[in-house]
């Protein structure tokens, strides 16, 4: 403002006089417009006779002076019905009862969607539409022609969108459907009408019906399937033809028959409706597990098994074992010899017809049609699935770490709490019970640590905590060294005294031993976690899976030390390649079985223990635990998947059955957990963990025994070569032989491959940008901590407007009443 | 409004006998269930839960639902019908009280349940569904709806007192919806008062004692599972 002056403002109580609108022209002058309004208005006030003090510019008063006490959250004060009402019509709380004032907003919005400015401007917008001093005397609802205007103001903005993007701005408003299409369809008439004067007359609407067309013919063939279908079933007598409005009908039924045959829905929408968000979360990991499982699959059926059981090799000169029932737990025997292990790969071109060594090429190249080279094919297709695993993998993470973390969101646990932890999809009233207990015990337990917080706890308190803390770390870190140690001794104990060949079962030792102490571990885990108190119960679930994991993630590690690092010695006529993918199989069956008898003790006899005798409850589904189960159970196959093609495949079958296996479990033993659960964030975590530990462990160790091992020299399709990289490095020796039109190829591969000096470079990039995404969002932090700043002040003004306008209201109520007792105490004078 | 739903209607009514598909029904805010079927639809009822009209794909190009889900929905509403009234016509002008819908399986749990209904009405009383407001409500409750509109229609739900603003009365309604309403259930009145205080403290950005619909966007875009727990599933 450019003096210093200070209105009082006064609100005359009939609506009728308006006066000309006052037109900022400028949207820079906002402000200015503000200080116009105010005049304007004190005017009117002046020329109704009403009050208007402009104060004399000598000692101004001081605005923050009294009005921080008068109005905040402690005390609210008690207005009256005039300034409420003035209150209720302001634009931010109209925005969110009345119709025109969405309309008006998102009017706002098309304007900046079309203009791609950052601000609308306030010239052509209706008058309500910003906040105007001259709302105050509205009713609660906006006078109907002020909203016909801005909705004809939006329907023109609608036009000026693509179709597309117009469906997608009216579907995102927060308008009845009605609403919705005759918006619609108002700026469509009109878009057509502009159009016909075009003359590129109604491309639109014959497009739509096009589609309809398209959709009802669609339908009427499926209605036509289905009666035919349905015919020779439901009577012998031939059918009347279908009138067409039957057929659609049929047709119909028959696309949301399709609809419930959406996998799992109806189960998800069950677990969903009985035991909330927190347990689904677990049942949709499955669910992502089984599409990566066969994301990973397809190519490798595609291009390798699918390929060699097309050619299948000569066959090996010893006679075939029987098949014994024992396989489908140990995975040799009969199975050793198929697609599922790496040893039965050729290592030949196939469709070739003679069988040269790869390094040979003795065969003429032109022999027939496209050699298929099953050693690059093999390594290519392996490297390729992994790389789509990764990216999609990685694609995941980010995303779900862009849902769950926000930039700059401050701690807000009671608002958060309260707005948002209400689970819509709960459908049963004892869930409904249980939802309602679980949200009044946060609640309870929230409040109390925070007035704990007020009063910090005693050192003497403090050292204790950490002493256990410190305990219960250490008891957890030897068990996990322990069974380390176990797992290596029992491996060394089973090179020494190898296995014959008929003593299968034998091979089965060291996977058990295994799965026990993964089995047993977390038990033990889960008493020792009761000794400690941890402040809040995410950190609880944090801790636990961090234990959960380093005992996994060790025992994997020393696994694939004795895989790669022991077997391959002393294994030197056999296959070691094929050992390594039946020992993960059996590791995988295994640990199948265990999940199985964890399921029938842990939850199914735990609960008959608890409820008859213990007369507890039944037990709470633990989440973490099991979903670590799943990330190991994936990266055993992770592991596998280059010395057996089909791991992905058992993968699958045993996540399906693992589905309905842990869903009758879940309905039949256990509760939802009792404790709050993030399940946004708890799955952010998952994904993270499947991402880092899991993915990048198998990916170097899959990396080190193509770069690192010497193949097996006696099957394989990498029998004759030093390393399975050996494999790439020939085929382009190969190409570079063949002429100048592929020399592209070994050009990358000597440049970009074997230099290193990419790699730096890439790298180099990698944390530049990763360094630039840093500062950006620095950047952004100190504009959120302005922009906050901004709010609160606005916030100051608000308050010292509000109770302005209410000390207004207050001295003319006084005066009327003054008045009106003047007029009393003058028609009594009458009287006397 | 009138003037326009009902020469919209007339248009539509134009456009698909044009094309010789079933006229759908008017669009008008309908009349109650008892008031209403109109004659002009009595001549071609068509076998109840039966075919669809071409304004359904009207309806997925402004919903957030898809073919499948609207038909589901249909389906569901129908069977809330007595059996005489449940022609494609009737079905789509129809309201159906709040006590039919209330006594869906997928909302009969929810203790914000009346206050749903109440926002998705666009009845003058507000105690009645029509078969487009019940598309509404499952729109905003399904998954693909954007943050912005469920967190709009969460705040409407949560004003109990359509102020347009969330104020201690309000949110200490919305925490009794949330512990139970029953008198053992329900927080003490220094622990409500306490929480309230917390939750202005926290979400009133502007401390004007009360949350408006920005503020509570606000609140609401810092937790991700709001998203994912505000979803009915049909």
């Amino acid at each position: 403002m450019a003096q210093p002056l200070t209105f009082v403002l006064s609100v005359p109580e009939t609506p009728e006089d308006h006066g000309p609108e006052p037109s900022p022209y400028d949207e820079s002058e906002v402000h200015d417009s503000f200080y116009q309004l105010i005049q304007e208005q004190s005017q009117w006030v002046a020329e109704e006779g009403l009050e208007l003090q402009q104060r004399e510019p000598g000692p101004p008063e001081t605005p923050g002076s009294g009005h921080q006490t008068l109005l905040g959250p402690e005390d609210p004060l008690v207005h009256s019905t005039a300034t409420l009402r003035i209150l209720a019509s302001m634009p931010s709380r109209t925005i969110g009862r009345s119709r025109g004032a969405i309309i008006s907003q998102y009017y706002n919005r098309t304007v900046r969607l079309r203009r791609r400015v950052s601000r609308p401007e306030l010239r052509g917008v209706g008058r309500s539409a910003r906040p105007s001093l001259r709302l105050y005397d509205l009713e609660l609802d906006p006078v109907a022609l002020e909203e016909e205007e801005k909705r004809f103001l939006l329907v023109k903005e609608l036009q000026g969108l693509p179709v597309a993007q117009r469906d997608h701005v009216l579907r995102g408003m927060p308008l009845g459907l009605a609403e919705k299409r005759s918006l619609r369809e108002e700026s469509r008439t009109l878009t057509r009408k502009r159009r016909g004067r075009r003359g590129r007359r109604g491309l639109l609407p014959c497009c739509g019906r096009l589609r309809d067309a398209c959709v009802l013919v669609g339908a009427t063939c499926l209605g036509g399937a289905r009666a035919a279908r349905r015919g020779p079933r439901a009577q012998a007598s031939p059918l009347p033809p279908l009138p067409p409005q039957a057929l659609h009908s049929l047709g119909l039924g028959l696309l949301s028959g399709l609809h419930a045959l959406m996998p799992w829905r109806y189960a998800l929408k069950r677990i969903g409706g009985q035991f909330g968000s927190s347990v689904l979360s677990y049942f949709l990991f499955l669910k992502t597990l089984l599409a990566f499982n066969a994301l990973l699959l397809l190519p490798l059926l595609a291009f390798l098994v699918g390929v060699q059981a097309a050619f299948p090799p000569p066959a090996s000169p010893g006679a075939v074992p029987a098949f014994t029932g024992l396989e489908l737990l140990t995975g040799a025997g009969r199975f050793t010899h198929t697609v599922m292990y790496y040893g039965y790969y050729s290592n030949t071109t196939l469709n070739q017809p003679c069988v040269p060594p790869l390094d040979g090429g003795q065969c003429s190249r032109e022999a027939d049609g496209l050699p298929y080279n099953m050693p690059l094919a093999y390594l290519f297709t392996v490297g390729v699935a992994f790389f789509i695993t990764c990216i999609t993998l990685v694609y995941s993470m980010s995303h779900s770490f862009g849902e769950s973390y926000r930039v700059g969101s401050t701690a807000g646990v009671h608002a958060v709490t309260v707005f948002c932890s209400w689970d819509h999809k709960v459908t049963q009233k004892r869930a409904s019970r249980v939802q309602h207990d679980n949200i009044r015990t946060h609640l309870k337990e929230l409040l109390a640590e925070w007035q704990l917080r007020q009063v910090p706890r005693s050192l003497c308190g403090r050292l204790r905590q950490v002493a256990v803390l410190g305990l219960v770390w250490l008891l957890c870190l030897g068990t996990a060294l322990g069974c380390t140690v176990a797992v290596y001794a029992f491996s060394e104990l089973m090179i020494k005294s190898p296995v014959s060949t008929e003593q299968e079962g034998a091979l089965l030792a060291l996977p058990t031993v295994v799965c026990v102490l993964n089995l047993g571990a977390p038990y033990l885990y889960r008493c020792l976690a009761a000794l400690e108190r941890h402040d809040s119960p995410v950190l609880e679930v944090y801790v636990a899976i961090c234990r959960n994991l380093i005992l996994k993630m060790v025992i994997l590690g020393i696994l694939c030390y004795h895989w790669l690092g022991r077997r391959v010695g002393v294994l030197k006529e056999q296959c070691w390649e094929n050992f390594v993918g039946q020992e993960l199989y059996r590791l995988m069956v295994l640990d199948f079985i265990f999940v199985l008898l964890d399921t029938l003790f842990g939850e199914l006899v735990w609960r008959l223990i608890s409820e008859k005798k213990l007369k507890r409850e039944k037990p709470e589904f633990d989440i973490a635990g099991n979903v670590l189960e799943l990330i190991y159970g994936q990266t055993l196959t992770w592991l596998g998947v280059l010395f057996s093609p089909l791991l992905p495949a058992i993968q699958i079958i045993k996540l399906l059955c693992l589905f309905y296996i842990k869903k009758t479990s879940l309905m039949a033993n256990c509760q939802a957990p009792r404790r709050p659960w993030l399940a946004s964030h708890m799955s952010t975590v998952f994904v993270s963990l499947l991402c880092f530990p899991s993915f990048l462990g198998a990916a170097v160790f899959l990396c080190y025994a193509v770069w690192q091992v010497r193949p097996s020299s006696t099957c394989g399709p990498f029998r004759t070569l030093d390393t399975m990289y050996e494999a790439g490095k020939v085929w382009v020796r190969r190409l570079e032989q063949a002429g100048p039109s592929v020399s592209w190829v070994p050009w990358i591969h000597r440049y970009l491959v074997e230099n290193t000096f990419p790699v730096y470079l890439v790298s180099a990039l990698l944390l530049a940008v990763i360094y630039l995404n840093i500062q950006v969002v620095k950047g952004q932090r100190r504009v959120m901590y302005l922009l906050k700043e901004q709010i609160s002040n606005e916030g100051e003004d608000k308050i010292f407007l509000i109770n302005k306008l209410h000390s207004v209201y207050e001295r003319k109520e006084r005066r009327a009443g003054r008045t009106q007792e003047a007029e009393q105490l003058a028609g009594d004078l009458d009287t006397w | 409004m009138g003037g326009s739903g009902s020469r919209l209607s007339k248009e539509l009514l134009a456009e698909y006998q044009v094309r010789g598909t079933p006229v759908p029904g008017e669009f008008a805010r309908g009349p109650a269930l008892a008031s209403g079927v109109p004659g002009r639809a009595a001549g071609r009822v068509r076998p109840p839960g039966g075919p669809l009209n071409p304004s359904r794909f009207a309806f997925q190009e402004l919903t957030f639902l898809t073919k499948q889900e609207i038909l589901l929905a249909h389906k569901r509403f129908c069977e809330l019908l007595p059996q005489e009234h449940r022609s494609v016509e009737e079905s789509l002008q129809i309201r159906v009280s709040l006590e039919q819908i209330l006594s869906l399986p997928e909302l009969k749990a929810n203790p914000f349940k009346e206050r749903i209904c109440r926002v998705f009405s666009t009845s003058p009383a507000r105690d009645s569904l029509s078969f487009e407001d019940f598309l509404d409500l499952l729109s905003v409750f399904s998954d693909t709806a954007t943050p912005d509109i469920k967190s709009h229609y969460a705040f409407r739900i949560f004003d109990f007192d359509d102020d347009g603003t969330l104020n201690r009365e309000d949110l200490s309604q919305l925490v009794n919806c949330l512990t139970g309403q029953g008198e053992d259930t329900r927080l003490s009145a220094s622990e409500m008062k306490q929480l309230i205080d917390n939750i202005l403290e926290e979400s009133d950005i502007d401390r004007d004692g009360t949350i408006n619909l920005s503020e509570f966007q606000h609140v609401i875009s810092r937790s991700p599972d709001f998203a994912s727990s505000f979803k009915i599933v049909l």
